[in-house]
């Protein structure tokens, strides 16, 4: 757990469209990529994600890193058919909102028949690759 | 504090016109805003105009000038931007400016050009008021984002699709009659039902269209209206504005929508009202799901139970409380710069009486807008009375 004063790391190995990293997003997609995933924490618990420089919650501007929990469950799901159109080849997809204690995150549940995604599912974050655009994404892989 | 009178209303009608320009369209709604409330141009001492994807859809910023320059005022105009209630924004911000005694006329009203971005244009712009990091890139859509509700909200409160439907058929039947609106087209809970599914559940006719469109309204003061002797019945008595967090999944509940519960509570605070006095709504259902949440958060339904106010016939043309006379987002259309003022136009007319669906509510004297913006993260709420 480190101490963090603010939630903007630095750019590094992830650009977006124009070559240039959001800082503390695509930090955060790396850390997951490792096995690092983490939410930020204030004094009083309450969670958050990056890039972040005070809770958002409570005005906390001390904010540290918690290791995510290695598994979700899916609250909410639905299979988007008409997609954007950064999506156009990956649909039909299932997205879903996963409760991770002090966090949610919204993901692309893959590696299963789509008629199999239901809420209650728990789930591992891991990045996968748009099918469209190879830009990373934020996906859930059943358990 | 002076009392804000609706003077006049104008809409276009909303509908697919891809070749028309967004100052086009707002010149149409102004000049039938002027036209109604008998008000002269050259006493309009502000625009207040809502706009959302301008910059996408014309590659146009800085819409406020060039809004007051289509609509023949010369006065310093503004744009204000809510996402999907940026004209329910710019609404309460020219009820706040007459209050003060600031000013005694303003024009307000908002635009969208829309179908000439295609659908799957218009959906990815519409995507922009959503979380760009934590939604967008994780692939969600608006209709995904309403779908995610909908399925928290029958995990936890119960309901089915079948309800939803019923919504969706009510909002198309008050259409029918409504010259303005995009679908005077009735359908069936079978059509809604065999649809091609946008995003589970949600299907096509659980969704609004992507729509081109302008409203407009002339509001001023009390004073105004009795020095020229307008005929301006209705008055803007509440306003109310709540707040989220931006993204679904930082919510405290996704199957609910506590920054409408706020703006209602302060709108109803601030005319003097309570929901049981409505007589009268128009919300926002841009999906099906959407009117649930809104009645439930203006306490015109209790929570868990709104899911089945249309198919139960308590928010049908006949029902004891019509929700959406209009046709609402779903069947009238859904520009979405237009819309709040656009639901206070509609709402002006039906206590006014002479909207083309007024006989459902005779004896209405009391109505509530409600406008949002993305997953509701942005709300206004407005309740509008028959003053004389």
């Amino acid at each position: 757990m480190s101490e963090r004063s603010n939630g903007n790391g630095n750019g590094n190995e992830s650009e977006n469209d124009h070559g240039v990293a959001d800082a503390g997003f695509d930090d955060w997609l790396d850390a997951l990529k490792d096995g690092r995933a983490y939410s930020l924490e204030c004094p009083d618990g309450h969670g958050s994600l990056p890039p972040r420089r005070v809770c958002p919650t409570c005005g906390a501007t001390s904010l540290e890193e918690r290791p995510l929990p290695e598994t979700g469950d899916l609250e909410t799901i639905t299979i988007t058919h008409v997609p954007t159109p950064s999506f156009e080849d990956d649909a039909p997809f299932a997205l879903g909102i996963a409760d991770f204690g002090s966090v949610r995150l919204t993901g692309q549940v893959v590696g299963v028949d789509l008629e199999d995604v239901e809420p209650g599912l728990t789930v591992r974050p891991d990045v996968g690759v748009s099918e469209t655009t190879g830009e990373r994404l934020l996906v859930f892989h059943p358990q | 504090m002076s009392e804000v009178r609706v003077a006049g209303v104008g809409l276009t009608p909303f509908g697919n016109t891809p070749e028309r320009t967004g100052r086009d369209l707002f010149a149409e709604a102004s000049a039938a805003a002027f036209d109604d409330g008998d008000v002269p141009r050259t006493d309009v001492e502000g625009v207040f105009y809502g706009n959302f994807m301008g910059e996408l859809a014309e590659h146009q910023g800085h819409q406020g000038p060039l809004m007051a320059e289509a609509a023949g005022v010369h006065a310093p105009a503004t744009r204000y931007e809510a996402a999907c209630a940026s004209s329910g924004a710019a609404v309460r911000e020219a009820v706040k400016r007459i209050r003060t005694g600031e000013n005694d006329v303003l024009l307000v009203g908002g635009a969208e050009r829309m179908t000439n971005l295609g659908t799957a244009g218009a959906t990815e712009a519409l995507a922009i008021a959503a979380d760009d990091l934590w939604e967008v890139r994780s692939g969600m859509t608006f209709p995904g984002a309403y779908a995610l509700m909908a399925q928290a909200y029958f995990r936890e409160f119960g309901g089915e699709h079948e309800d939803l439907a019923h919504i969706a058929v009510k909002n198309h039947e008050n259409a029918l009659p409504n010259e303005k609106a995009q679908y005077q087209r009735a359908i069936t809970v079978a059509d809604v039902l065999e649809a091609p599914t946008v995003s589970s559940p949600l299907g096509l006719y659980d969704s609004c269209p992507i729509s081109d469109g302008a409203s407009a309204l002339v509001l001023v003061s009390e004073g105004y209206a009795r020095d020229r002797d307008l005929d301006a019945p209705v008055a803007i008595t509440g306003t109310g504005q709540g707040g989220d967090r931006m993204a679904l999944q930082d919510r405290e509940h996704l199957a609910r929508s506590p920054a409408a519960r706020i703006a209602g509570e302060e709108a109803y605070a601030d005319a003097g009202r309570s929901p049981g006095d409505v007589d009268v709504a128009e919300v926002h259902d841009c999906f099906t799901i959407a009117e649930v949440l809104a009645i439930e958060a203006l306490d015109l339904a209790p929570v868990g139970e709104g899911i089945t106010a249309a198919r139960d016939g308590r928010t049908t043309a006949d029902g004891d409380r019509p929700v959406n006379l209009s046709g609402g987002l779903k069947a009238k259309g859904h520009p979405v710069g237009a819309t709040g003022a656009s639901q206070i136009a509609e709402l002006t007319q039906l206590l006014r009486g002479d909207h083309v669906n007024s006989e459902s509510v005779p004896d209405a004297t009391i109505g509530v807008a409600h406008n949002a913006g993305g997953t509701v993260a942005s709300a206004l709420v407005h309740v509008l009375e028959v003053v004389e």
